[in-house]
């Protein structure tokens, strides 16, 4: 067994500074209205002198501007579900601990390789996504936990090598129950490893079986006891926007989180989406939705992105908008397309499914389509929209172009070639009379044009030998 | 610098390069048309870049110049996009020139949109050649799709009025179609070569059976026997569709 620890120290200001893009000062407060207390600040705010356990008051004598925002643990723990979905995607074991995420890795280091291919990957993974962490890896949970909450990167492979990095940890860092905590430095015990050996008997006697329960969690003797994480089958999320938007542009930069977000989630799952929902919540009205729906499953952040921002910004705003909201109630597998090695595409080609979702996105649903023949030998009826084209080819001359609704013909014609009798379409009352001729107007254009059987007037042009 | 040294001596050693003409390349993307591939400094349609095709009307033969290496490159794996077309494409006449219509995308685009349209379409490097009937094209969106073509390795064509004539065009090649009195092609502008001085003749109505002669002559027949006995020739002839169908 490994497990790689995820702690993520600073989740509550992380989750609200990957929504905006300025790097304007910022904190996090909580408390009582009259006795708010700085609960996080972001560097710049940090450089202007602003601390952790200030009082807001004091905060605000410091520095004329800055923004504070309220602390709110529903939120931390969306953060925290959104990235045990992320991590699903390197082990089906994930479990919660508070401010970190636990996973078990040993199973899958024949899927993605090593641990420290897997630990370069995780960090990417999380870097990519905005949040700061710190990874340990150790045989149990709870070592993996204590060891993250001293110092990044730290890894042991066996028993030993854990026992080894446990025993220089301070007790202060040891995540062990409160109560012995408080009691044992006065005691002279300061690091862990001093505490690891004493006897066990003495210690129950004084803290109680509960410290010995989680010393015995914490080096492997006892089951880690961990509840283990499912990756919900819908998506709702909500951004608050920091103030009332009232222009698309400004909600292209929380789309874009949203959306790669998203795909983050989807590829731990490794399921798709092909339908989702975006709601805009204005103040005392309705909420605006704007659907979003593809040809085929996707999980690339550039075409959710598009889709999405495509039909966003075709939107008409009636009221500002307060929050933005993301919903998918259908998440469908999804299956790569295949490509060919010897692709003779250019390198940076945009995947051709990709252009599709992209013009359909700007253009309509239906403005992206292909023709195929149909066996009707009624030119109206002898094409239909993603049809299949195996039916046998026509051997009499058949133009390039098409008109929907045959017009008039005027002017001096010259019968190159016809007539070509039609008579048909009575099974569905379209009964069809014509004799269609190959014709050429004074300007050069061949034309196909019908009239009545029988007569060489009243000409009606069909198609263009374009 | 006093020793003379004979030229043949020079050569003999070897020690002198000549260069000789460079021998008549066949171009990467033949047009099909023997004899325009033959005016053509690139010997086909200039690759990845843009041709602008003029005309007087619609129906003159601009498709048939262009469905050749349609019907080539819709063999490949890379579709061919048609944005904006005046027309919907008959599907059978597509076909009978060889056309793959599962590598045809049709893009249904409102006037503002075409050239945003196209030059995706190009810029993604996803389409083998993309086709567009832009109502304004100006100077510098026409030098858009260009570089758009160039960036996506794709064959671009443009087909507009023949009244652009007169604009300056930043295509790599301008064709001009003639109807009347004959078909013919003039070569209004090529990019690495000199334009050649006389119109190539196009006859792109070589498929038809002529002046109603061969199977169709048949038909011909029928219809004149109509005039007589206004029953019999109509019900014979929808049997045989009938059959056909």
């Amino acid at each position: 067994m490994l497990w790689a620890c995820l702690l993520l120290p600073q989740l509550a200001l992380d989750g609200v500074l990957r929504r905006r893009a300025d790097d304007t000062p910022l904190v996090l407060v909580d408390g009582a209205v009259n006795a708010r207390t700085v609960v996080a600040v972001n560097a710049s705010a940090r450089a202007a002198g602003l601390r952790i356990g200030q009082r807001l008051t004091a905060a605000q004598a410091l520095l004329a501007r800055f923004e504070a925002v309220q602390y709110d643990a529903a939120d931390v723990a969306r953060w925290q579900q959104f990235l045990a979905g992320v991590a699903y995607r390197y082990s089906s074991q994930v479990a919660l601990l508070p401010h970190a995420i636990v996973l078990e890795v040993s199973k899958s280091q024949s899927l993605f390789g090593s641990w420290s291919v897997m630990e370069r990957r995780l960090r990417e993974d999380f870097s990519a996504l905005g949040f700061r962490y710190r990874i340990a890896a150790a045989p149990t949970p709870h070592g993996a936990y204590v060891l993250a909450g001293v110092s990044d990167g730290q890894t042991a492979l066996s028993h030993e090598g854990m026992q080894h990095l446990l025993d220089h940890v301070p007790l202060s860092k040891s995540r062990l129950p409160t109560p012995a905590m408080d009691a044992l430095p006065r005691m002279g015990v300061r690091r862990l490893g001093q505490l690891l050996r004493m006897p066990r008997d003495g210690l129950q006697r004084r803290f109680g079986a509960e410290l010995l329960r989680a010393m015995d969690r914490l080096i492997g003797d006892l089951p880690a006891g961990l509840e283990l994480y499912t990756p919900p089958d819908t998506v709702d999320w909500s951004i608050e926007l920091s103030h009332e938007v009232e222009n698309i542009a400004a909600l292209v930069f929380p789309l874009r989180r949203m959306t790669s977000d998203l795909a983050a989630y989807l590829s731990g799952r490794d399921g798709g989406v092909q339908r989702f929902v975006l709601k805009l919540e204005h103040r005392d009205r309705a909420a605006t939705d704007v659907p979003i729906g593809m040809l085929s499953p996707e999980r690339s952040a550039d075409v959710l992105f598009d889709a999405a921002r495509g039909r966003l910004e075709q939107v008409q705003l009636p009221a500002p908008v307060l929050v933005l909201r993301l919903i998918a109630a259908d998440l469908p597998g999804f299956v790569p397309a295949g490509r060919d090695l010897f692709d003779e595409r250019p390198a940076h080609a945009l995947p051709f499914e990709q252009l599709r979702e992209r013009l359909r996105a700007r253009l309509g649903d239906d403005a992206v389509y292909q023709w195929g023949t149909t066996i009707d030998p009624r030119p109206e009826h002898s094409q239909r929209i993603a049809a299949q084209d195996d039916t046998p080819l026509e051997p009499r001359p058949r133009p390039t172009w098409l008109l929907q609704r045959p017009i008039p013909l005027r002017g001096a014609l010259r019968v190159i070639a016809g007539p070509e009798r039609l008579e048909t379409g009575w099974w569905d009352g379209g009964d069809t009379r014509r004799d269609y001729y190959v014709v050429e107007t004074e300007m050069g254009q061949r034309a196909w044009a019908f009239c009545a059987p029988g007569e060489r007037s009243g000409w009606m042009l069909h198609g263009w030998f374009a | 610098m006093s020793a003379v040294v004979a030229l043949s001596s020079l050569l003999d050693a070897r020690q002198v390069w000549r260069g000789r003409a460079a021998p008549l390349l066949e171009g990467e993307q033949p047009t099909g048309w023997p004899l325009l591939d033959a005016a053509l400094p690139s010997r086909g349609w200039p690759q990845a870049s843009l041709s602008e095709i003029l005309m007087p009307a619609d129906g003159v033969g601009e498709l048939r110049l262009v469905l050749p290496v349609l019907a080539r490159l819709t063999q490949g794996d890379r579709p061919v996009v048609l944005v904006a077309p005046p027309y919907a494409p008959c599907a059978m006449g597509w076909r009978q020139q060889g056309v793959n219509l599962r590598r045809v995308e049709i893009v249904d685009a409102s006037e503002k949109e075409v050239l945003w349209a196209a030059e995706q379409c190009l810029r993604s490097g996803s389409c083998a050649a993309v086709l567009a009937w832009p109502y304004q094209a100006d100077d510098r969106s026409l030098r858009r799709l260009q570089v758009a073509a160039d960036t996506g390795r794709a064959l671009a064509f443009v087909f507009r009025d023949r009244k652009h004539l007169a604009n300056a065009s930043p295509a790599s090649l301008r064709l001009e179609l003639d109807g009347a009195p004959r078909t013919a092609i003039r070569v209004c502008k090529c990019r690495g070569g000199n334009v050649p001085a006389q119109a190539i003749p196009f006859e792109h109505v070589q498929g038809f059976p002529r002046g109603g002669r061969n199977a169709v002559a048949t038909t011909y027949v029928v219809h004149q026997h109509v005039h007589g006995a206004a029953d019999s020739g109509p019900r014979g002839n929808h049997i045989r569709k009938k059959s056909d169908a």
